[in-house]
């Protein structure tokens, strides 16, 4: 790990009338770090990641990447980010490769049919790659989703549960894709995931958030213990049932 | 702006045709369908009397070049459509995708399919109804010039509005060209309309196309008025143009912030 930072919130802030999803969050990812974002259903995590993505428009605070404002230089920020969300299905009427293809383009990827064909080969879809996507399994399709996040060899990776819905065998390969690849390429990763074995098995770092704050941050293998708990699963149901009892000081 | 990302988007829906060909039934069926019908009523108009008018002249060159607006228009939309129904928006614009980008990939596929369609029907009016759209010669080019800048500008505004108001504002969408033809001295002279009408005809580019054709094809003789006529279709299709961009950019940064584009889909609105 070089220690260069990746991406950095200060004050995020994102509010739909009176309800604040996100209340000014601020943490830094660094390069080669997998950070995990935890917390219950509607703690904000997926209104974060749009919010880095450049799909939402904090209210307050600021994005930056690369040490670039997200706001101001989305378009080139985003040729060095990717991501791969549960809710963002690859487009199921083009085959694995036009999907390749097409993300490739966009992503202004140099060499991309040598590109695809590696992808095709690391993430075992070579089977597939004339196969249209809307046909292909959960575990077939999170490969996929997982090859596109990657294509543009990005140096910010966003996972959004890129395991849900995916058997332990297969979320054992899938993790151990994506852990491969940041052990190779020194990625900044932002993780979310209800699973908590997964999350202490791969995250360096995790932040707990609640009700749209930072609730807890620190690493996976002591911080259950540190506040009294047997492990991240005892810690996230108390963070989920009784935040207040938790708050850091 | 660059051109891959254009191309990415262009040859997205270029795969979807490939992968499922009874996608251009929707591009040529309705063409097909609309062509022949309207030189058989043509024909059977022209045998009327002592006419000397041109009914299949008149009509089937409007309908052609009318049914190339329409195309223009709803192959803007039905890409825009596929991307809602695909739930792929999170994608594209996740990507470096500018929205500029985005929308010239969907002019460059609407431009596409509508001249393919336009030469595949001026083929059949030409061999089943003897038909020649060609001889209107050379206006031939600053017309549909001036329709397609329009037909793009009504694709701009239907997609806008349906990422304004959600998928189900398509019906919206699938009516304006009908809606529209009413005032465009499609089928008949702007003059045959009521004075208020007349008004609304005057702010539409495509009445200043079908009126000059009109004039061109009953006396070629008429030079006087032509150029600056066409000249005034075009400049109010630019601003159309101009003005469907700013909607549709006011609608994206509208959707930036409510939080819109992650969540795009049907069951979200």
């Amino acid at each position: 790990m070089n220690n260069e930072v990746i991406l950095k919130t200060v004050g995020l802030t994102k509010q739909y009338g009176t309800i604040k999803a996100v209340d000014h969050i601020s943490f830094a990812v660094q390069s080669g770090q997998i950070v995990g974002l935890l917390g219950p259903n509607g703690a904000g995590k997926s209104t974060t990641i749009n919010m880095i993505l450049g799909i939402l428009q904090p209210t307050d605070g600021t994005v930056e990447i690369f040490g670039k404002n997200m706001v101001a230089h989305r378009s080139l920020i985003s040729r060095g980010i990717n991501f791969a969300a549960v809710y963002a299905h690859m487009p199921p009427n083009l085959t694995v490769r036009q999907n390749l293809r097409v993300f490739g383009l966009l992503y202004g990827v140099k060499k991309l049919n040598y590109r695809i064909a590696e992808l095709l080969d690391e993430f075992d879809l070579e089977k597939f790659a004339s196969s249209k996507a809307g046909i292909l399994s959960s575990g077939e399709l999170s490969r996929l989703s997982l090859a596109k996040a990657v294509i543009n060899r990005p140096r910010l990776l966003l996972l959004d549960e890129p395991t849900a819905s995916l058997d332990p065998s297969i979320s054992l390969q899938i993790r151990e894709k994506i852990k491969e690849y940041v052990d190779k390429t020194q990625t900044a990763v932002l993780w979310t995931s209800h699973n908590m074995r997964e999350i202490e098995a791969v995250c360096d770092h995790v932040l707990f958030l609640s009700h749209g704050h930072i609730l807890l941050s620190g690493d996976p293998r002591s911080l259950p213990s540190d506040h009294g708990k047997r492990d991240l699963e005892e810690l996230f149901i108390a963070v989920a049932r009784e935040p207040l009892s938790l708050k850091e000081t | 702006m660059i051109f891959s990302r254009v191309y990415a988007v262009f040859l997205r829906q270029l795969y979807l045709i490939r992968n499922n060909p009874t996608r251009l039934a929707s591009i040529f069926l309705w063409l097909l369908v609309n062509i022949i019908m309207w030189g058989f009523i043509s024909k059977y108009l022209g045998t009327f009397g002592k006419s000397t008018f041109g009914f299949v002249t008149v009509i089937l060159g409007a309908i052609i070049l009318w049914e190339f607006v329409t195309r223009i228009q709803q192959g803007m939309m039905t890409s825009f459509l596929e991307d809602i129904w695909t739930q792929n928006f999170i994608n594209f614009f996740a990507s470096p995708l500018k929205i500029a980008e985005y929308l010239s990939g969907l002019v460059l596929n609407s431009i596409t399919t509508g001249l393919l369609g336009f030469f595949i029907v001026a083929i059949i009016a030409g061999a089943a109804f003897g038909y020649d759209i060609f001889k209107i010669g050379l206006l031939l080019i600053p017309a549909m010039a001036i329709l397609f800048i329009f037909g793009i500008s009504m694709g701009i505004v239907v997609s806008g509005l349906i990422f304004r108001l959600g998928p189900t504002a398509e019906w919206l969408g699938w009516p304006i060209p009908l809606v529209l033809s009413i005032f465009s001295g499609v089928f008949y002279p702007v003059s045959t309309l009521p004075f208020a009408l007349r008004i609304i005809a005057r702010m539409i580019p495509a009445s200043y196309v079908f009126e000059t054709i009109r004039t061109v094809l009953s006396n070629p003789s008429i030079t006087v008025g032509i150029a600056s006529d066409l000249l005034i279709g075009a400049i109010l299709a630019l601003i159309y143009l101009g003005g469907a961009y700013i909607l549709f950019i006011s609608v994206y940064k509208r959707n930036l912030k409510n939080g819109a584009i992650a969540q795009f889909s049907a069951e979200s609105f």
